[in-house]
């Protein structure tokens, strides 16, 4: 498990990005003087996305990678730090740049109920995004939607439907289909298959990594479902809290976890060979409130390795090669 | 066939407003006499034969006059809700959609508007830019189009979440196309139902108003004008007022029926 990729790269780039979401701050809350609070989603992500490659980001609901995923195809401004694409940072695109990198960076969405406009037949979704785009001449986008149906094994007569009657999967795809009109470099998905059944999770999944390997495409995939991740990911980053607190090669990862958390995100993964069940420490406790963020590494509330040092001073990605960890334990 | 299956509300509503359209386009047709051609020897006559409606005081057949006041009423029925329906909708859906700051002033102006009664406040309107079946439709848009609006930003709150509007962002459309080509589709149903509604009560306010010598002026044949001629005649001959009630009743009924069985269709649709 786990593929492997040699040549390097950078496409996409998260540069210290922070992220808060203010609470609503009502007028008795001014009149008592209590400070304005937020939602602290993304506290300083960085990470690299590398040309043709497949980034997992797993963590647990609430860790932020939603957020980061919205604030790769600028669905979100960053608050701080900043996303730069090829040689450009994405926040400073207006117009029709920005209109062009929307095309080279697509999502795709979680949920294939909402995630397509229920008025709107396959052709006429379809063709929207083509002739915004000004992808083809008005006379080859019927030819175009036959391909793109094509592409994702769609029968033709889709094309005359609407959402409402496909199925989860076949939904999913025309949400593909319409972000690969675009000819983007970039898929975003976040959580792709997660509302599917998991007989349908598999051909979906399946085709990203075929579409991929035909178009050649960057992919970002979001998800909980670690088996997933391991199964389609190069390189795989860990989330806590709206940080990385762990990034490397997927076996490297998987097999050689640094940061306590990944440990623990491991150690409850359920392991069907028992032969290779192991004994690792879960972490204890809830995720802690991203409105009141801990002191210190965001981890030591819940860590069983967690001393001193930890409480007073907020560790960074540390690098040893291409496996990096953000943690104060040696090793 | 399943297709002819429409709710009975639907089929009742589009008969009579079907019959009130018919009579307001071609009101020469039916009706037997001239609405405005006075007979003085025929006074205040009882329903009969030959005025089966009676006659007012100037000798005005009654049938033919409620029949030529379809032609105004049904006018006051569009025109007092089309504007308020456009400008209320476009506003709406722009306000919806950008929240913040334009949310909160579209919030007040419709509690300023829903504090005063409806008709006061387009009968205040009406007074300062003087009587008439225009400055009539001018009062009924500036105060109805809040309630549109009201409606669809309501809508188009819930539809900018949907991740389609995300989508349509993320493809880099522009906000006008994402408000009107995407989320308004999907927001107008409730408004339209509202629409056929409002015409029925359209048509209660431009009557009102007629009645009230604000709206269509006499001599022109307008339910509400028809009634107030007949109001000092109650005792002696209440035909002149009574069917022009009857056509109002009806007619409301048609529109308000049509509101209920949109509303029904509308909603299985989904």
């Amino acid at each position: 498990m786990g593929r492997i990729m040699t040549v390097t790269q950078t496409l996409l780039s998260v540069q210290n990005v922070t992220k808060a979401f203010p609470l609503p701050h009502g007028l008795i809350q001014r009149l008592r003087q209590v400070p304005p609070q937020a939602v602290h989603a993304l506290n300083g992500v960085s990470l690299d996305v590398m040309r043709g490659e497949t980034l997992g980001i797993v963590g647990e609901s609430g860790c932020g990678k939603s957020t980061l995923a919205r604030c790769l195809v600028r669905l979100h401004e960053c608050d701080t730090g900043r996303v730069v694409f090829g040689d450009t940072d994405i926040a400073s695109l207006n117009g029709p740049a920005r209109r062009a990198f929307n095309a080279k960076v697509q999502m795709i969405f979680q949920d294939p109920y909402s995630s397509l406009n229920p008025r709107m037949k396959v052709r006429q979704i379809l063709t929207e995004a083509l002739s915004v785009h000004q992808m083809r001449p008005s006379a080859e986008i019927p030819a175009r939607i036959a391909e793109l149906l094509d592409l994702v094994r769609l029968p033709q007569d889709a094309a005359e439907k609407y959402p409402h009657e496909f199925s989860g999967g076949q939904r999913q795809r025309i949400g593909i289909a319409r972000a690969l009109s675009v000819e983007p470099e970039v898929l975003v998905a976040d959580e792709l298959v997660s509302a599917l059944d998991v007989s349908v999770q598999a051909q979906v999944v399946n085709l990203l990594l075929q579409l991929q390997e035909q178009l050649h495409l960057t992919v970002v995939f979001v998800a909980h479902d670690l088996r997933l991740v391991r199964h389609i990911s190069h390189r795989v980053a860990v989330m806590y809290l709206g940080k990385v607190v762990e990034i490397g090669p997927t076996e490297a990862l998987f097999s050689a976890p640094r940061h306590p958390y990944t440990q623990a995100l491991l150690a409850a993964a359920p392991e069907l060979d028992p032969t290779r069940r192991t004994r690792r420490v879960a972490a204890k406790g809830e995720l802690p409130s991203p409105v009141n963020l801990p002191q210190g590494c965001l981890f030591n509330t819940r860590c069983p390795q967690a001393f001193e040092r930890c409480f007073k001073e907020r560790p960074v990605l540390s690098a040893e090669g291409a496996h990096l960890s953000a943690c104060h334990l040696p090793g | 066939m399943s297709r002819l299956n429409l709710p009975r509300p639907l089929v009742l509503g589009g008969i009579l407003i079907g019959a009130s359209v018919l009579l307001a386009v071609f009101p020469q047709l039916f009706a037997p006499y001239d609405p405005v051609a006075m007979d003085y020897n025929a006074l205040l006559k009882a329903p009969s034969w030959a005025h089966p409606m009676g006659t007012d005081n100037f000798g005005r057949d009654v049938l033919s006059r409620v029949i030529h006041a379809y032609t105004i009423d049904m006018q006051i029925a569009f025109f007092g809700t089309v504007f308020s329906f456009v400008f209320g909708i476009i506003i709406g859906a722009v306000v919806g959609y950008a929240g913040g700051a334009a949310d909160t002033v579209f919030g007040r102006i419709v509690d300023a508007v829903i504090t005063f009664p409806f008709l006061v406040l387009v009968i205040a309107i009406v007074s300062v830019l003087g009587p008439g079946l225009v400055n009539m439709y001018i009062a009924l848009a500036v105060v109805g189009w809040v309630f549109y609006a009201r409606i669809i930003a309501a809508e188009v709150k819930v539809q900018k979440r949907l991740d389609y509007a995300d989508a349509g962002r993320a493809m880099g459309y522009t906000p006008l196309r994402i408000i009107f080509r995407h989320l308004l589709p999907n927001a107008i149903t409730p408004a339209i139902v509202y629409v056929v509604t409002d015409m029925a009560l359209a048509i209660l306010l431009g009557s009102s108003l007629g009645y009230l010598g604000l709206g269509a002026q006499p001599p022109a044949a307008e339910w509400g004008v028809q009634i107030a001629d007949g109001k000092n005649f109650m005792t002696t001959g209440w035909w002149i007022s009574v069917f022009p009630g009857v056509a109002i009743v009806l007619t409301g009924l048609g529109f308000s029926l049509i509101g209920d069985g949109l509303a029904e269709v509308l909603r299985t649709r989904k």
